[in-house]
């Protein structure tokens, strides 16, 4: 794909669903599931006469988000009527935030690309308001008719409006990610993709470089980075080649078809909704007091900026681990407590260990980090064991495999229990030089011989003779005297 | 015992001089009987309501009664009702059981009240006459050949010919105090928030609000009194202190002059062009025998009441375009019989289901809310609001309460203004502007007009002035006996 002579201006909506047990404006519960209408109460269904009342836990959560990126709280926001008629929208309108929304600004920090390619960037926020959900229009299974389920009807949500500051999928996919990363570090919402509790609508337009913003087409409702990512690039392309080919891009809302990697119009802007949006008269404006927000602010976790920071500052990490262990929570506070239990020793090694055989492991079994077999005190134990010798690091990895069997309570228990404790005797290294050099005449021969592969295939016996308990370090240093002597 | 005041029928039961079933009984053999030539009712409900009594009488018995166990009463069918049908005057929801009780009723239930049925309303409370309804009109008791006043017709005719002795009602743009005036009863809107709007389908939600109908104001002072009270399922409900509004009925200074020392505001706007001859003389009548209960009289200026109804019939109808929006014929209510798809499905069940006034207001509510125009008149009337409310704060400066006429003029010929709707809207012109401002009003019967039609009188409070506002046309109620006529109807 080429984006040669343009360039790509991308911004995104999050729609995160927030964890609330009951809904935005009934008592509802919001769980995820259930046979269709059986979570849609009288206010959900829209029946006449009914009202809503706001849930204190969906502003809550809103503080949460504005805190985490520093955007300003609003003291006053409004809740508004954005009116349409639709049968999955049972009162005609969605209750929604318009003119003033609860969160304005803030800015979030994104990574890009891996290896030299790597680099941050500050992603700004429009603004974060509160809005309802609608239900499902479910269109198979009644013949020649159309179910609804007002199940989802009246979950809440946040829509986060990022400023058109992305210039290509990658970024956008990132942003995506940092942003699903963060909503679940505040635990605001649960981020589950596939049941459409973090949703993106993308707005794509390209430009020649310094030319004014083009016309924008906006992609609805991605539910996978991947179609995020697929989306953005094919409308890029479509949009280039249009304009290429002297065509010109109307304004317009679009479905991506991941049968086909392709976006098709599901309306232009001819017929665009008139929403007719106007304060809802049965909701009092939000009024966010900031003793509030000061109550919320106390109860926030270290978020993944400032731990990232620590991480660099305190253990002397590199970025790029800072990052990858505070790309999640959970991991952040897994390796937090094995450094903590490793009495904040060799952050490198322990760094290393949870980035790279835990989470290798985790993976293959498909299990999330705080269901891990292996506790961070007892990865701690085992950290601690290699950094001062008593076994070598692939001596290491049997121990790490002997936790997570339950084979013993602590590294120490196993390396005991199965003699595993590295040997640095010379005295008995040397005898078993000896004996290997002996058996292995040919080797020794092209050594001398000038093929320096032999010597390693020496070391190779030599810890294989030892059962891999041999120091290393002693090994290499008597088998060359004996070998150059 | 049909003309008994509240406060009578309760000893009646409470001494079992008469049961609560036999004054269901006999309350629902009258409404049998004025049905016909009235239409008030759009639902009776007689096993219902003699279950409910039975219940009351029980209640009676075990000395648990309450100041209105036992006693009859009738919804406004916008209030929903479960089990019973709910229509609101509409075909759009004329096969609507509702599933659940509104606050109010659930209240006036608790209170022990026996609901003998729901009463005859403009569709969805647009109008001033109850012509607007699915099921007919509704007719004045003083002459069944003119309108009884809207929307709350159905409830005020029924209190008017005692075919209840007390109604709810609920008060948009004056729909108690309007019906109440043309009907020679009383009614009172409280303060915005004060009763909770759960379960009363709305029209225009920020104007809104439930009142009670009564043959006087004592009978309204029980009445409002078990329907006010925190609801935290309306935010808009307010949450205030219990007010006894009985109790403070009893306030007088001196029996002779029982309103001294209360100042009582004249706006000269209510007295100008429009206003009838007969409506004027009645209301000054009534204003120098407030006088003479000991009140004075200080003129008072509302500038801006005359911009009351073009910022009414703007937000109004913007409200009630969006609140309407759920009557789409998908989930419940009226759906056409045959559609082509769902944009058809849509046009067709809303423009069967919908009368010409609704459709107007809806058309005319969508149109303002529009792209392009919201500023110019959404905006704009929201101002005028401001304005309004602010010409009542300073008005509550020099006075306790404000009078005028309720209506400009006496109920007019079913007919008679059909085809007009502005000249309908202009009917109220002196109610309208409480609704924006949020503000009690009351209206209560004070003299005859032309043709012996019943001329009332509205008093307006400061806001949570409810209290004062009883107090004072109950002042004016020992002294006089307007309230105590009664239509001459074929019993």
């Amino acid at each position: 794909m080429t984006t040669r002579d343009w360039e790509v201006v991308i911004g995104l909506e999050i729609h995160a669903q927030l964890n609330t047990a009951s809904k935005i404006f009934s008592g509802a519960s919001t769980a995820f599931g259930a046979e269709p209408n059986r979570q849609a109460c009288a206010v959900d269904i829209a029946l006449p006469g009914v009202l809503p009342v706001l849930n204190r836990g969906a502003v809550e959560r809103a503080i949460r988000f504005g805190l985490a990126l520093e955007s300003q709280i609003a003291a006053k926001s409004v809740f508004a009527r954005k009116n349409y008629f639709y049968p999955d929208l049972p009162k005609g309108y969605q209750i929604s935030q318009f003119e003033l929304p609860v969160v304005v600004g803030g800015r979030i920090a994104i990574q890009v690309g891996d290896g030299e390619q790597r680099y941050e960037k500050s992603i700004n926020l429009t603004r974060a308001h509160l809005e309802e959900d609608a239900g499902k229009s479910l269109h198979e299974d009644f013949h020649g008719m159309s179910g609804i389920d007002l199940n989802r009807a009246g979950t809440p949500l946040l829509e986060i409006v990022s400023e058109p500051e992305m210039s290509s999928s990658a970024e956008a996919v990132a942003y995506a990610r940092a942003m699903h990363a963060l909503v679940r570090w505040i635990e605001i919402c649960d981020g589950n993709m596939q049941e459409g509790s973090f949703r993106c609508d993308a707005n794509v337009s390209v430009r020649r470089p310094g030319a004014p913003l083009g016309t924008r087409r906006e992609i609805k409702n991605l539910n996978s980075f991947r179609f995020l990512q697929q989306a953005i690039d094919y409308e890029i392309q479509w949009q280039i080649e249009t304009l290429e080919d002297g065509g010109r891009i109307t304004q317009a809302t679009v479905l991506f078809d991941p049968d086909n990697g392709e976006t098709r119009v599901m309306r232009s802007k001819e017929d665009a909704h008139d929403y007719r949006y106007f304060p809802d008269p049965d909701l009092l404006p939000l009024v966010i007091d900031p003793a509030w927000v000061d109550q919320v602010r106390g109860a926030m976790p270290e978020l993944p900026q400032a731990m990232r920071a620590r991480f660099m500052r305190d253990f002397g990490l590199s970025a790029y681990d800072a990052a990858t262990l505070t790309a999640s929570r959970e991991v952040a506070l897994y390796f937090q407590d094995t450094i903590d239990a490793a009495a904040g020793q060799h952050a490198k090694l322990c760094a290393n260990w949870v980035m790279g055989d835990l989470a290798a492991r985790l993976n293959k079994a498909e299990l999330e980090v705080g269901n891990s077999p292996v506790t961070p005190a007892q990865l701690a134990g085992l950290v601690l064991r290699i950094a001062d010798n008593t076994v070598s690091n692939n001596i290491g990895k049997k121990v790490f495999d002997a936790l997570w069997n339950g084979e013993g309570a602590s590294a120490d228990a196993i390396i005991d229990a199965q003699g595993l404790r590295q040997v640095t005797d010379s005295g008995a290294i040397e005898a078993i030089v000896d004996e290997v050099l002996t058996a292995n005449e040919k080797s020794v021969a092209e050594f001398r011989a000038g093929k320096e592969k032999a010597f390693n295939a020496l070391v190779g016996q030599i810890m294989k003779a030892s059962r891999g308990k041999a120091n290393p370090a002693i090994v290499n240093d008597i088998l060359r005297r004996k070998l150059e002597s | 015992m049909i003309n008994a005041s509240l406060t009578e029928l309760r000893a009646a039961l409470d001494t079992r001089k008469i049961s609560s079933a036999e004054l269901a009984t006999l309350f629902l053999d009258r409404i049998e009987r004025l049905q016909p030539a009235l239409n008030a009712f759009i639902t009776v409900d007689r096993e219902r309501a003699l279950d409910a009594a039975r219940a009351a009488d029980a209640r009676i018995a075990a000395g648990t009664a309450g100041p209105l166990t036992g006693i009859p009463l009738a919804h406004k069918d916008v209030f929903c009702t479960q089990g019973l049908l709910t229509s609101c005057g509409s075909k759009m929801l004329s096969n609507f059981v509702s599933p659940y009780d509104a606050h109010v009723v659930s209240l006036l239930k608790a209170a022990g009240t026996v609901m003998l049925g729901k009463t005859n309303m403009d569709e969805f409370a647009m109008g001033s006459s109850n012509e607007n309804s699915h099921y007919g009109p509704v007719r004045n008791p003083w002459d069944t050949g003119r309108i009884p006043g809207g929307s709350s017709g159905g409830s005020a005719a029924a209190v008017a010919a005692r075919m209840v002795p007390m109604a709810t009602g609920t008060d948009t743009g004056g729909s108690v105090r309007q019906p109440a005036a043309l009907t020679g009863i009383t009614g009172i809107k409280p303060t915005y928030g004060t009763v909770s709007r759960y379960g009363m389908v709305a029209y225009a939600s920020s104007f809104d609000q439930a009142g009670a109908f009564g043959a006087s104001a004592a009978d309204c002072a029980l009445l409002l009194g078990a329907m006010t009270g925190f609801d935290p399922r309306d935010s808009t409900s307010l949450e205030r202190p219990a007010a006894d509004y009985t109790q403070a009925l009893q306030s007088g200074a001196s029996a002779t002059t029982p309103l001294a020392g209360l100042r009582i505001g004249v706006p000269e706007e209510f007295f100008a062009d429009g206003l009838d001859d007969d409506v004027r003389t009645a209301v000054e009548a009534a204003l120098a025998e407030y006088r003479k209960l000991g009140a004075q009289t200080v003129a008072v200026s509302l500038p801006n009441a005359r911009l009351a109804i073009p910022a009414y019939y703007v937000l109004a109808p913007a409200e009630a375009s969006s609140n309407l929006s759920r009557f789409d014929g998908v989930r419940y209510g009226h759906r056409a019989d045959s559609y082509s798809d769902l944009d058809d499905l849509y046009r067709k069940s809303r423009s069967e289901g919908f009368g010409a006034e609704v459709q107007r207001r809806i058309l005319i509510g969508t149109y303002v809310l529009s792209h392009g125009y919201y500023d110019a008149y959404y905006l704009q009337a929201q101002k005028l609001r401001r304005l309004i409310a602010e010409d009542f704060r300073r008005a509550f400066t020099q006075c306790d309460v404000i009078a005028g006429p309720t209506s400009p003029s006496t109920a007019w010929a079913i007919g008679a203004k059909s085809d007009d709707p502005v000249r309908m809207y202009l009917s109220d012109i002196y109610t309208i502007a409480v609704n924006l401002a949020g503000l009690p009003g009351l209206s209560h019967p004070c003299g005859f007009g032309n043709g012996h039609l019943p001329v009332g009188l509205q008093l307006i409070g400061d806001y949570f002035d409810e209290a004062r506002l009883l107090a004072t046309a109950h002042g004016y109620q020992q002294a006089t006996d307007w309230h105590l006529r009664r239509p001459a109807l074929a019993d």
